[in-house]
């Protein structure tokens, strides 16, 4: 006969009949595995490490390059900086082609959402097409295809598509623009656009609580417009237009002056922008069919135009479903920026965790700053995209 | 109105009119579809101007100025009108065969053949509807991967084939198979510990999920190919591909955790009181209550990640394995077929794009008849 629950002496199986006293178990059983696993690869570590001659340490950061980054808009870098610097550099790439990417992509992205939204069947249709052979494409194919377009077809800088009698040059060593140039007064102008911009800010609060109070409505988009442009103008006129601009000229094979965009980086900034965009359209547009039509139906009742119905009642209740997968959207451009190695732009991954690495062959100690400065951008993209949320959360009773 | 009419018509005796032109018809829809409003009209003008000044020329790139046999690009050059004036598919047909397997030994390639034959029978099995036994189709699909890493690796009576001869649509089709058919169970797992209430096991779960879904795949993918080894017990080793099928499992399962936690989160908790109150335990109410309905809620998902996995197992390019793109490229620096570059990545994206896109309309398809399940 086999012994019934009451019977059981045993104390294991009764402790582990027993609900709190299993969860203890369990968790006890989970850390020990954890640790034991832990503790073995310290230890193959330890020893491997030992086996080839390595040491791990970070000192190797301070030691000279010794190799060439084309592209380092932001800070100075020769081939006898440090790998520390290298590394810099390779950040502030990822941070550009990130930050220029999400601007893009956002637009792109908006725009094919509604297109994809239009009554219009033929405009619906190719938007459709265009968004579905996008996104099934990996994008490491898109980022390739585009470079090797800019680098095969574009002509050499010789014979470089001038667009715009001599201002934009199109070649296969990049996009030539000309470059900005402040003289001195350009700061007064800065100092009156920020004094303008903040004014602005604060006559909007005041519209606002105007409208709360009294429910009269201030036409706020149009002087704003007028007190930024206006005052920035004036400003920009009366310290004698202090800016001008560097052209690009051609001096025997390449340019001089003027800003370029290296092909490396325009074909990975267009790339992941356009195939972002084609997740993020596909985000806009189930956010605004999620909107209950009842919505617009009641905005309309109340004698809302439909201009103000989109702006008060449409989008407010669109970004709520859109954000969220917006921003995972924008870290997988972050994170995908990463393939910038496949054409050789310098990013991080390029520079630290590919040239550094191959050097110094410090493998553990350049993986970890480079998977800890990616981890760093997705914690805090999470971080505001948790704060952005508990701000528009739906307030119930 | 009056005026107008000249025949009486008793009530009910009037013959059918046909349906006005305005609403009905090829006329009607234009002007509903497409001229319903100025800006409807201009943006179908210009939709129709973008469409004739673009698809002609890729028409004429693509197929009608293309060449389909030569034996190198200059020959291919040659027979069209100018240079460059078609796409030289010769190129890709020459190559073909590498494209599809890689170095795969000539004579053994019946294997990756009879494995592809097996796929599609498991993927029938279990995709189809009324299937008859659909138990044993189950049972077939689960044993699949390891029947093809037998007859794709050999031993056991096969004669043994290195990985490292692996390559091209082959290499591709391995890699994303894997991931599909273990990340799965894995993200599955994954998602239930995170929404444990024992805490070690909660805060392991969510510390793991978080750091692969905080960092690229293709630093995962340099851990694989240069770290790991100092991980393993020394002199060990371990093949490459072993290692990379490890790290692309692990990865996606991070994203099929987070994907099955949205769908548990969204079944109602009454599912899981009535579960407890039938007596049933833990592991029998997930796999007969809470599973069944949060996978279907997280189909969509579930699917948009495998075809994230499968696009996303190019990078194995990036240290250095030959898969279709990386067989490519090496096939660019070909002397004879220099520079033949939009032809590859055309074909190339062709290639999964039909591969992706179908798994998404498969993935739209099954939606939609879950949904008239629950329909009342």
């Amino acid at each position: 006969m086999t012994p019934t629950r009451s019977e059981t002496n045993n104390l294991l199986l009764r402790l582990w009949r027993n609900q709190e006293s299993r969860a203890v178990i369990i968790q006890i059983v989970t850390m020990a595995v954890l640790f034991v696993f832990i503790a073995l690869i310290a230890r193959n570590i330890v020893i491997n490490l030992a086996a080839v001659g390595k040491e791990f340490s970070f000192n190797f950061l301070m030691w000279p390059a010794a190799y060439d980054i084309t592209f380092s808009p932001f800070i100075e870098y020769t081939n006898q900086s440090t790998h520390l610097r290298a590394a810099t550099v390779g950040a502030l790439n990822t941070l550009l082609v990130a930050f220029f990417g999400i601007i893009l992509a956002s637009i792109l992205g908006f725009t094919l959402g509604i297109l994809r939204l239009s009554s219009n069947w033929l405009v619906n249709r190719i938007a459709y097409v265009f968004l579905e052979f996008m996104r099934n494409v990996p994008v490491l194919i898109h980022i390739l295809a585009l470079y090797s377009l800019i680098v095969v077809l574009l002509p050499p800088a010789k014979k470089a598509i001038n667009i715009g009698d001599g201002t934009f040059f199109l070649s296969n060593r990049g996009f030539y623009v000309p470059s900005p140039v402040f003289e001195s007064g350009a700061g007064i102008v800065g100092v009156v656009l920020i004094i303008a911009i903040v004014c602005v800010i604060l006559f909007k609060r005041w519209a606002k609580k105007v409208q709360n109070e009294t429910g009269k409505i201030y036409p706020v988009f149009w002087i704003s417009t007028a007190v930024i442009v206006g005052t920035t103008g004036i400003a920009f006129l009366a310290t004698g237009m202090p800016l001008s601009w560097d052209m690009p000229v051609l001096k025997g094979f390449n340019f001089k002056g003027g800003m370029a965009l290296k092909p490396e980086f325009l074909a990975l900034w267009l790339a992941l922008s356009y195939y972002t965009a084609c997740f993020i359209a596909e985000i806009v547009r189930a956010g605004i069919l999620a909107v209950s039509h009842g919505q617009t139906e009641a905005a309309r009742a109340m004698g809302l135009r439909p201009n103000r119905t989109l702006q008060l009642i449409v989008i407010p209740q669109a970004l709520r479903v859109i954000v969220p997968p917006l921003c995972s959207q924008y870290l997988n451009l972050t994170k995908n920026s990463s393939l910038a190695i496949a054409i050789g732009y310098m990013d991080i991954t390029a520079t630290l965790g590919g040239i550094s690495l191959m050097q110094t062959g410090r493998e553990m100690e350049t993986m970890m700053i480079v998977m800890g400065f990616y981890l760093v951008i997705s914690l805090t993209i999470s971080a505001f995209m948790n704060w952005f949320n508990q701000r528009i959360k739906l307030t119930e009773r | 109105m009056g005026a107008q009419t000249t025949k009486q018509y008793a009530p009910g005796t009037h013959p059918d009119l046909p349906p006005p032109v305005r609403t009905t018809g090829p006329i009607a829809w234009m002007r509903i579809n497409l001229f319903s409003s100025p800006l409807n009209i201009a943006l179908t003008i210009a939709s129709v101007w973008i469409l004739w000044s673009i698809v002609p020329g890729i028409l004429d790139w693509v197929v009608f100025n293309a060449v389909w046999s030569a034996t190198d690009r200059k020959d291919c050059w040659g027979q069209m009108a100018a240079a460059r004036d078609g796409a030289c598919w010769a190129f890709i047909r020459g190559s073909f065969k590498l494209f599809l397997y890689g170095w795969y030994p000539e004579d053994q390639r019946w294997r990756p053949n009879l494995c592809f034959v097996l796929f599609l029978v498991a993927v029938v099995g279990v995709l189809r509807e009324n299937m008859p036994g659909k138990k044993y189709w189950l049972w077939y699909a689960v044993a699949f991967p390891f029947i093809a890493a037998w007859l794709l690796v050999g031993g056991f009576g096969l004669p043994p084939v290195s990985t490292n001869k692996f390559g091209g649509i082959l290499l591709t089709v391995v890699i994303g198979v894997t991931g599909i058919a273990f990340s799965l169970p894995i993200g599955i797992l994954l998602a239930l510990g995170r929404r444990s209430n024992l805490p070690t096991l909660r805060t392991v779960c969510v510390v793991f999920i978080e750091f692969i879904r905080g960092v690229p795949l293709i630093t995962l993918l340099f851990v694989a190919s240069t770290m790991l080894t100092y991980f393993l017990p020394p002199g060990s080793t371990f093949d490459l591909l072993m290692r990379v099928l490890i790290m692309v499992t692990l990865f996606s399962s991070a994203y099929i955790a987070e994907v099955v936690r949205g769908g548990l989160q969204g079944l109602p908790s009454g599912q899981y009181e009535a579960a407890n109150s039938l007596g049933l335990t833990y592991w029998r109410a997930h796999q007969l209550i809470i599973l069944p309905q949060a996978l279907k809620i997280s189909i969509p998902g579930i699917v948009n990640t495998f075809i994230g996995l499968y696009k996303d197992s190019v990078l194995v390019l990036i240290i250095g394995m030959m898969d279709i793109l990386g067989l490519g490229r090496a096939r660019l620096n070909d002397a004879d077929w220099l520079g033949l570059a939009p032809e590859l990545y055309l074909f190339i994206a062709l290639f999964f794009f039909i591969c992706c896109f179908s798994m998404a309309r498969y993935s739209l398809n099954l939606e939609k008849r879950l949904e008239t399940e629950h329909r009342r």
